[in-house]
């Protein structure tokens, strides 16, 4: 079954590839993007076709192209602009690649055994004419080859930004069918670009809004399965889910994780009123976070799980507030005009992403954990529901398109602001969740 | 927030409510049912052609003549005197059909996040279903639920849809007690 072969961990294995000794040259630094608000050019990045079984082979080059230039921070050098070398591990001709422009190059190979693949690859700074960094092999079953076409792509991007990489991950979403009025829902899991689709839910009952949990094996979502809102946990691997709430009395929605799986922060209402609660994952014990006349609700847990950042709208409208996880009084981190919704904490824990409605437009953006430097990534009709790429540089939220026939898209974009680009889906989707980096 | 302009009138109707508590079926029941007379006897209006009481016991007639829903200004969970005109009828059609129990959906329009349009809509509902109570109905017939932005009922994207979809919804169902 489809399901199995993915939740199954892969086997990766992570060695250095025995390549002869090279000498160590003396150069200024090694080869590196800087990431900055300020327009950068992109790095050109020869990529040619990579050795081994041809077919395998094309498949996980495309894919570790479409990575890295999907960033908008790295340009592929086109094909055949210099003579790549005849096998892997062959002598390089940096003269050429530096005369056809290229900054960077990948030379791998990737062979085929039965079931299993294996991928070897280095990274060349082409200016300073040597490696950078270690040659490394991947080995994985055959059908996860993608998976070691992104960890390939995760290493040249980690080794090139200096940033943590995020390309073998997944996003746990929200799919959406039919008209708006009589709109049908199910969560499904991706990976990070929209591929090895699988189906979490079935389209029986509304269900809203997942979240991953830190170690990628659970979600925790709202499901009106009940007839009323109440919250699940989903394990992705046995695709099996249980409800935590089920209080007849009290709603209970818009859940997610504590960094360390032990808690789940919550909306629960109680007679019209919303208020955020504390349950123990594993006892279902709960208590009240944060308790107001007013509307708290969209929690989201600090990266060390100390604090939490929600929304409420004690001040008249929604703002945004942190408040620390054994409670005491929230404090306001919000102060721009318009509204602030659904906040979400960085895994880095320097940003918080959010919703912001100034009027009738809708926006993406981000704050430091303080309120400061606040910073606008994104305008349309409506844009919502942010979520975090593992390395804490890219968004992923949901944008719909005004109308009876609007549908949502899911987008993403980096927190420069810059590469806005819609995921590449043949169907509506919501609610994006990013989840962490595989291992 | 519900601000009880007439206390005297709700205390009332309270203990009006206690008296119907051992209601018999309407379902069948004839013209002159006593608890109606005591509400006022408008009730009944405009249905005496039909004979027997049944053609009003029906979620289609509480739907359509009753009223089912109410409209509620952006961003304000406050009921507004036209609302509250169309409770205080859905409040009398509960207090005579004892039967049925209902469902208040709260609902919210498409601009807002997700999270904070389930809390918005819950107020909504529990706007109605406060003042559904203190027109009489029993507490324990009356639960309330939001579904957010999930379910509008017109799916434009400018104001004239929206302010459709700025509602609540009190959906009956015969409980089956027969009494």
């Amino acid at each position: 079954m489809m399901l199995r072969t993915l939740t199954v961990t892969l086997s990766m294995a992570l060695a250095a590839v025995a390549v002869p000794a090279l000498p160590a040259l003396a150069q200024d630094g090694p080869l590196k993007i800087e990431i900055t608000d300020g327009v950068t050019e992109p790095m050109a990045i020869a990529i040619p076709a990579f050795h081994g079984d041809a077919e395998v082979a094309q498949r996980v080059r495309d894919v570790v192209a479409a990575d890295l230039t999907g960033t908008g921070l790295f340009r592929e050098i086109a094909a055949g602009a210099a003579a790549a070398p005849g096998s892997f591990g062959e002598a390089i001709a940096y003269e050429d690649w530096r005369a056809a422009s290229a900054q960077a190059l990948v030379s791998a190979e990737v062979t085929q055994s039965g079931d299993a693949i294996s991928v070897k690859f280095r990274l060349y700074d082409v200016f300073a004419g040597q490696p950078q960094g270690d040659g490394m092999q991947f080995d994985a079953r055959a059908t996860d080859w993608r998976r070691a076409a992104h960890k390939i792509a995760d290493q040249i991007y980690a080794r090139l930004t200096g940033e943590q990489p995020y390309f073998d991950s997944r996003v746990a979403f929200v799919q959406e069918i039919g008209p708006k009025d009589a709109r049908i829902k199910r969560i499904g899991v991706m990976d990070y670009d929209g591929q090895n689709i699988l189906w979490m839910t079935d389209s029986a009952s509304l269900v809203l809004a997942p979240q991953f949990s830190r170690d990628g094996r659970r979600l925790v979502y709202t499901s009106f399965d009940s007839g009323f809102p109440q919250i699940r946990v989903l394990d992705i691997a046995t695709v099996s889910s249980r409800p935590l709430t089920q209080d007849a009395n009290s709603m209970a929605f818009s859940p997610r994780f504590s960094p360390d799986g032990r808690w789940i922060v919550y909306s629960r209402e109680q007679g019209g009123n919303t208020d955020i609660w504390l349950m123990d994952a594993a006892s279902g014990a709960q208590r009240p976070l944060v308790q107001s006349p007013s509307i708290d609700t969209a929690p989201s847990f600090s990266p060390d799980g100390q604090r939490i950042v929600f929304e409420s709208d004690r001040s008249g409208n929604p703002q945004l507030y942190v408040v620390g996880v054994n409670g005491g009084e929230p404090t306001r981190i919000s102060f721009g005009d318009g509204r602030y919704g659904s906040p979400a904490w960085s895994p880095k824990g320097d940003l918080i992403a959010f919703t912001k409605q100034v009027g009738d437009r809708f926006h993406i953006a981000t704050m430091r954990t303080d309120g400061s430097a606040e910073k606008t990534l994104t305008e349309s009709f409506l844009d919502e529901s942010p979520t975090w790429a593992p390395n804490g540089r890219v968004v992923m939220f949901t944008r719909v398109a005004p109308g009876g026939n609007g549908q949502p898209k899911l987008h993403s974009v980096d927190i420069t602001g810059r590469n806005m680009r819609p995921l590449s889906l043949d169907f509506a989707a919501s609610d994006p969740s990013w989840g962490p980096l595989m291992p | 927030m519900i601000v009880w302009k007439k206390p005297t009138a709700a205390a009332l109707l309270l203990t009006l409510a206690a008296c119907a508590q051992p209601a018999p079926p309407v379902v069948q029941a004839p013209v002159v049912d006593p608890y109606a007379n005591a509400a006022g006897g408008a009730l009944y209006q405009g249905d005496l052609a039909g004979g027997v009481l049944g053609a009003q016991a029906t979620a289609e007639y509480f739907n359509n003549s009753v009223g089912n829903t109410v409209l509620f200004p952006a961003n304000q969970t406050a009921l507004t005197t036209e609302a509250r005109g169309i409770l205080a009828r859905q409040a009398e059609w509960l207090k005579t059909h004892t039967n049925f129990s209902a469902v208040v959906q709260g609902h919210a329009e498409e601009t807002g996040t997700r999270e904070y349009n389930l809390a918005l809509g819950a107020r909504r509902a529990s706007a109605v279903q406060e003042y559904l109570i203190a027109q009489g109905v029993g507490s324990d017939r009356i639960r309330t639920l939001s579904f957010g932005k999930e379910r509008p009922r017109e799916v434009c994207s400018d104001e004239a849809c929206y302010a459709n979809n700025r509602r609540a919804v009190t959906v009956v169902s015969a409980t089956g007690a027969g009494s």
